[in-house]
C-alpha cells in the first residue's frame, strides 16, 4: 500500500517542498530510502524503527520504500523522520490522519519522543505559502512556528500522540508565538559602561545613527571591543518585518532559543575566519557571518590581521545587502545588510608610535597601517581614534546609558526615511542624493577647502557629505552647517596618500 | 626664454652611460663601499675602457653610429628635453662638481631651470624607511620652503623624499632627480607623485629616457642633487645611510649642509645626530633653512597662519601639550565629542594641525598669530 506526508527540507535559509511516498508490499523484509538524501536522513530508517517499536506500533516486516520527491533536491538533516515515520504508519495501516493538508517536521528520538529541528520558522511561512492548513512540529518549536499566522501549529511531544491526533482523542492546544520586540537594550550591555571617551561615544552615535561603518584605533585594552558590543544597543529597534528575518535567520542556523529573539544581532568572529566562514560556502551553500550579522552588527576585531581575501570577499556584499554564493549545482542569495564595525591596533605592538614603549619598525608600522586603506577599508566611513583612559576615567561616574543616546539615534533615523525613504540610511544614499544634500554657503566653503588643501578624493568627499547630513540629523537641522561638515571632516576616515 | 638645447656630443654621452650602465653596475658592485662612481669623471673612451675594456672599442661605434635624428626623437616620444653644458641653461650650480653630468634629460616644465641656482634650491633628503616624525616634518619643511619661493628638490624615494615632494607640492612646486629616465617612474608605487610632479614641476635625470636603475645610479644621482642646491638637509637619516652619501658630497662642493635633529636614543636619526655633532646647521623649520642660506633674517618664511579664536587656541595649546587624540583633547578640556570634533577639523583645515591615517594628531609648523 502506498502513503505519501508532505514536508520541507532547509536549503539557504528558506524551505523547499519534499513529499514523502512511502511503499509497503510484499517481499523479504526491508527498508530502503531513495531520493537524493544525505547521511542524516538515510540513518532516518535506524530511529524510524526504533521510535515505531518503541511507541507501540508495529514495523511491518515487509519491503519498504521510502521516495523522497522531488528526486533531483538533496535532501539534509533529520527533520524529515517523523514525515517518513507517519506515512509508514499509514502505508502500513496503522494511522488514518484525516485532517486535510498538513505538513509534518520534526526528528525522531529511539524512544519515540519529537526532538526539536532548525529552521521551523522558515518551515512554517513555506508551509503556509504552499497552502497548508497545519503544521506539526516539535514541542520545542512550537513558540516559533506559531508565529506564523494563518496556520494551525501542533506541536508534538512524541510519536505516540499522532495516534491520538488520528483518532481525535487529543486536541492540540495552539502554542503562543515567541515574543520579537524584546525590548531591546535590556537584556543587553549598555553603553553606560563606557566610560569617559567622549570622542569615541560620539563618533558610535553618528555611526548608528547614518548606518556608517566605523573603524577604531586604539592600543589594547582600551575599550574597542567594549563599544563595539554596546553599539546594537543604540540602534534603532527592529521594525516586525525586519525582526521575523532576523529571527528566520536565527532559526535556520539553530541559533532561536525558545525564549525568543533578542533584537539585533552582533557577530564577532575571530579573525582567521575563511571567507566562505565569513560570506556564507559550503555545498549546499549555508549562511555565514555576515548573513547572521543581518540587521545587526558585524564586529571584525584586529582588522589587520585578517586575511586579505576574506575581507575583499565582504565588499560587494557590504554594499548591496545580500551575497551570492555559487556552488557546483547550487546558487543561494543570502541577505546581510550589517553594519560594519572594525577594531585595529595602531601597530603591530599595539601601544602606538607616539608611546616611548612602542618598538616596532618604522617600515612594520607603515606596512600595519597600509592595510588599514585597502579595499574594504574604503567602505569604512568613521574613524575613531581611541586612547588609555585614564584612571579618573575608569573611575569615574557612569556615561550616558543606551536608552537616552537610542532616543536621539531613533529621531535622526527618522529625518533621513523622511527625506530618503523607508528603511534608508545615510550611508545608503547615492551620489545623486548626496548632490542634492542642502549645504550652507560657509558649508560649502570649508568643504571646498578642506577638498583643496588636504586633496580630498570625490570617494572621500561624498564621504564626508554623507557623514555631515548624518550630524544634522542629529542635531535637527534641516541644512547642512559650517559646523556640521567640520564635525563630518573630523570623523572620516583617513585615506593613505 | 628659449628651449633648452643640448649639442650632440653630450647626448652621445648620456647615451653612452645607458649602454654601459651594466658594466659600470659590475665594477662598481666590487668595489664596496664607494661613494659616487669616480668612474663618471672620466671621457668617453676613458670610461668605456674602464668599465668595458673589451668591447669598449665596440660600445663606442655603436653609440657613434647612432644618427642624431634617433636620438632626438627618442627624447621627443617620451615628452622629455635635454640641456647640456654648453647649453646657457644648464644649472650653473653642476660647474662646482668635476664629476657633473654632461647632459640633463628633464621632462616636465623647463622654465624650471632658470630658477635652479645653487642659492636659490634646497635638498632635502632623509630615509626611506622613515618615522612618522620624520615624514612629517619632511613634508612641512616642503612646504614651508616652496613657499617662501626656495625650489625643493630631492630624489622621489620612498619615506623622506617622497613627503618633502608632496609638502613642496602642496605650496608651489618641486624638482625630482630620478636615478633612471626621467621618463620612468621610480619607484613605481610613486607613479602618481611623478606624474604630479611632471604636470607641475621637473623631472631630471643624466640618463636617456627608458633607463632603469643600476646600483650605482643612485649615489651618481645623489652627487647632481647635491650640486644643484645650496644647501642639502638630512631629514632622517640612520648611520651609513645613503642620504650620508649626499651629504658627503654637498659638503666636499662646499654646500651648505643642515639636518633635523631626531631623538638621541633612535637608531633611525642616528646619521642626522652625528651630522649635527660634526657641525651641520640645526634645523628645526623652514625658517632655520632660510637663515642659513639667505643670512639670519633676509627672507621670513611664511608661518603665521589665519586668526584663531579663544576656543582653538585653548585647543592648539592643548596638543603643543602632548595631547593627540580627539578623545585627549576633549576630556582635557571638558569639551563633548561634537565640540571637539569641529575644533580639530578646523585647525586642520587652517593648517595648523595634521592628522595621520590611525588618528593621530600632530602640530604642523605654522604659529598662530599674536593675539
Amino acid at each position: 500500500m502506498l502513503a505519501t506526508a508532505q514536508t520541507f527540507t532547509l536549503d539557504g535559509i528558506s524551505a523547499r517542498p519534499v513529499r514523502v511516498e512511502v511503499d509497503v508490499h510484499r517481499g523479504l523484509p526491508a527498508f530502503s530510502v531513495v531520493g537524493l538524501p544525505d547521511t542524516a536522513v538515510r540513518e532516518a530508517r535506524e530511529r524510524v524503527r526504533a521510535a515505531l517499536v518503541n511507541c507501540g506500533f508495529e514495523f511491518p516486516l515487509r519491503r519498504i520504500v521510502a521516495n523522497l520527491a522531488p528526486a533531483s533536491l538533496r535532501k539534509a538533516g533529520p527533520g524529515l523522520d517523523l514525515a517518513i515515520s507517519v506515512a509508514l504508519l499509514t502505508a502500513s495501516g496503522q494511522l488514518e490522519l484525516d485532517r486535510g493538508s498538513i505538513a509534518m517536521v520534526g526528528e525522531l528520538a529511539l524512544d519515540g519522543s519529537v526532538r526539536p529541528v532548525p529552521g521551523v520558522l522558515a518551515i512554517a511561512e513555506a508551509a503556509r505559502e504552499r497552502g497548508c492548513e497545519a503544521v506539526i512540529v516539535p514541542a520545542e518549536n512550537g513558540a516559533e512556528a506559531a508565529l506564523v499566522e494563518g496556520l494551525e501549529v501542533i506541536c508534538l511531544e512524541n510519536l505516540g500522540q499522532v495516534a491520538a491526533l488520528a483518532a481525535g482523542e487529543w486536541t492540540p492546544e495552539r502554542p503562543r508565538p515567541m515574543s520579537l520586540d524584546r525590548r531591546q537594550g535590556e537584556a543587553m550591555p549598555d553603553l553606560a559602561d563606557l566610560r569617559g571617551q567622549r570622542h569615541l561615544r560620539y563618533a558610535l552615535e553618528v555611526a548608528a545613527a547614518g548606518g556608517h561603518s566605523l573603524l577604531m584605533v586604539g592600543p589594547p585594552g582600551a575599550g574597542k571591543s567594549l563599544a563595539a558590543s554596546r553599539l546594537p544597543s543604540i540602534l534603532p529597534p527592529l521594525v516586525a518585518e525586519e525582526a521575523l528575518e532576523v529571527a528566520r535567520i536565527a532559526s535556520v542556523c539553530g541559533r532561536l532559543g525558545g525564549g525568543g529573539a533578542s533584537g539585533r544581532p552582533f557577530r564577532s568572529p575571530h579573525h582567521t575566519i575563511s571567507p566562505a566562514g565569513l560570506v556564507g560556502g559550503g555545498n549546499p551553500p549555508g549562511p555565514g557571518e555576515a548573513t547572521l550579522a543581518h540587521r545587526g552588527v558585524l564586529f571584525l576585531d584586529e582588522l589587520c590581521e585578517f586575511r586579505r581575501d576574506t575581507l575583499e570577499a565582504l565588499r560587494a556584499p557590504l554594499e548591496s545587502g545580500w551575497v551570492a554564493v555559487a556552488r557546483a549545482g547550487a546558487w543561494r542569495r543570502l541577505p546581510c545588510r550589517f553594519m560594519l564595525v572594525a577594531a585595529s591596533n595602531p601597530c603591530p605592538c599595539g601601544r602606538g608610535e607616539s608611546d616611548p614603549e612602542c618598538s616596532c619598525a618604522p617600515l612594520a608600522v607603515q606596512r600595519y597601517q597600509a592595510r588599514l586603506s585597502g579595499a574594504l577599508a574604503d567602505r569604512i566611513d568613521v574613524l575613531a581614534a581611541i586612547r588609555q583612559p585614564s584612571a579618573e576615567e575608569i573611575g569615574g561616574p557612569a556615561g550616558e546609558p543606551s536608552a537616552a543616546v537610542r532616543e536621539r539615534v531613533i529621531a535622526a533615523r527618522e529625518r533621513q526615511e523622511g527625506r530618503l525613504g523607508a528603511g534608508r540610511s545615510n550611508a545608503e544614499m547615492t551620489a545623486a542624493e548626496v548632490r542634492d544634500c542642502a549645504l550652507e554657503e560657509s558649508a560649502a566653503t570649508l568643504l571646498a577647502e578642506a577638498y583643496a588643501r588636504r586633496r580630498l578624493s570625490g570617494r572621500a568627499h561624498d564621504r564626508v557629505l554623507r557623514l555631515a547630513q548624518t550630524v544634522a540629523d542629529l542635531a535637527g537641522r534641516e541644512g547642512i552647517g559650517h559646523e556640521q561638515v567640520a564635525q563630518a571632516l573630523q570623523l572620516r576616515r583617513r585615506d593613505s596618500e | 626664454m628659449s628651449e633648452p638645447n643640448a649639442c650632440l656630443d653630450c647626448l652621445r654621452r648620456a647615451r653612452l652611460l645607458a649602454h654601459l650602465a651594466p658594466y659600470i653596475e659590475k665594477i662598481s658592485s666590487a668595489v664596496p663601499g664607494s661613494r659616487s662612481p669616480e668612474l663618471l669623471r672620466l671621457c668617453n673612451e676613458d670610461l668605456a675602457a674602464a668599465a668595458a675594456p673589451k668591447i669598449a672599442a665596440q660600445v663606442l661605434a655603436e653609440v657613434d653610429a647612432v644618427p642624431e635624428q634617433r636620438l632626438r626623437t627618442d627624447l621627443l616620444a617620451a615628452h622629455c628635453w635635454a640641456c647640456c653644458r654648453h647649453d646657457p641653461a644648464f644649472p650653473p650650480g653642476l660647474g662646482d662638481a668635476a664629476d657633473a653630468p654632461w647632459a640633463l634629460i628633464g621632462r616636465g616644465d623647463p622654465c624650471l631651470l632658470e630658477r635652479l641656482e645653487p642659492q636659490g634650491a634646497v635638498t632635502i633628503v632623509g630615509a626611506r624607511r622613515a618615522s612618522t616624525y620624520g615624514r612629517e616634518t619632511a613634508r612641512e619643511l616642503g612646504r614651508e620652503l616652496a613657499a617662501a619661493g626656495l625650489l625643493v628638490i630631492s630624489g622621489l624615494a620612498f619615506g623622506i623624499d617622497a613627503c618633502a615632494h608632496r609638502g613642496a607640492l602642496d605650496a608651489d612646486t618641486t624638482v625630482a632627480v630620478l636615478g633612471c629616465g626621467p621618463d620612468v617612474p621610480y619607484p613605481a608605487s610613486h607613479r602618481s607623485l611623478w606624474r604630479r610632479i611632471c604636470e607641475r614641476g621637473l623631472v631630471l635625470s643624466e640618463l636617456p629616457p627608458g633607463t632603469g636603475v643600476w646600483r650605482w645610479t643612485f649615489p651618481a644621482r645623489n652627487r647632481i642633487m647635491a650640486a644643484l642646491a645650496g644647501m642639502t638637509v638630512v631629514v632622517e637619516a640612520a648611520q651609513r645611510s645613503g642620504s650620508l652619501i649626499t651629504a658627503d658630497l654637498a659638503a666636499d662642493l662646499g654646500r651648505d649642509l643642515g639636518a633635523v635633529p631626531g631623538p638621541v636614543n633612535s637608531r633611525a636619526s642616528a646619521g642626522a645626530n652625528d651630522l649635527l655633532a660634526g657641525g651641520a646647521c640645526l634645523i628645526r623649520d623652514g625658517q632655520d633653512v632660510l637663515d642659513a642660506m639667505l643670512g639670519p633674517g633676509v627672507r621670513k618664511a611664511e608661518r603665521v597662519g589665519a586668526d584663531l579664536d579663544a576656543r582653538l587656541r585653548d585647543v592648539l595649546a592643548v596638543l603643543e601639550r602632548g595631547a593627540e587624540t580627539s578623545d585627549a583633547i576633549a576630556a582635557a578640556l571638558d569639551l563633548d565629542g561634537a565640540e571637539a570634533a569641529s575644533a580639530l577639523a578646523t585647525l586642520e583645515a587652517l593648517g595648523y594641525v595634521s592628522c595621520s591615517l590611525v588618528g593621530v594628531y600632530s602640530r604642523t609648523l605654522l604659529s598662530a598669530p599674536a593675539i
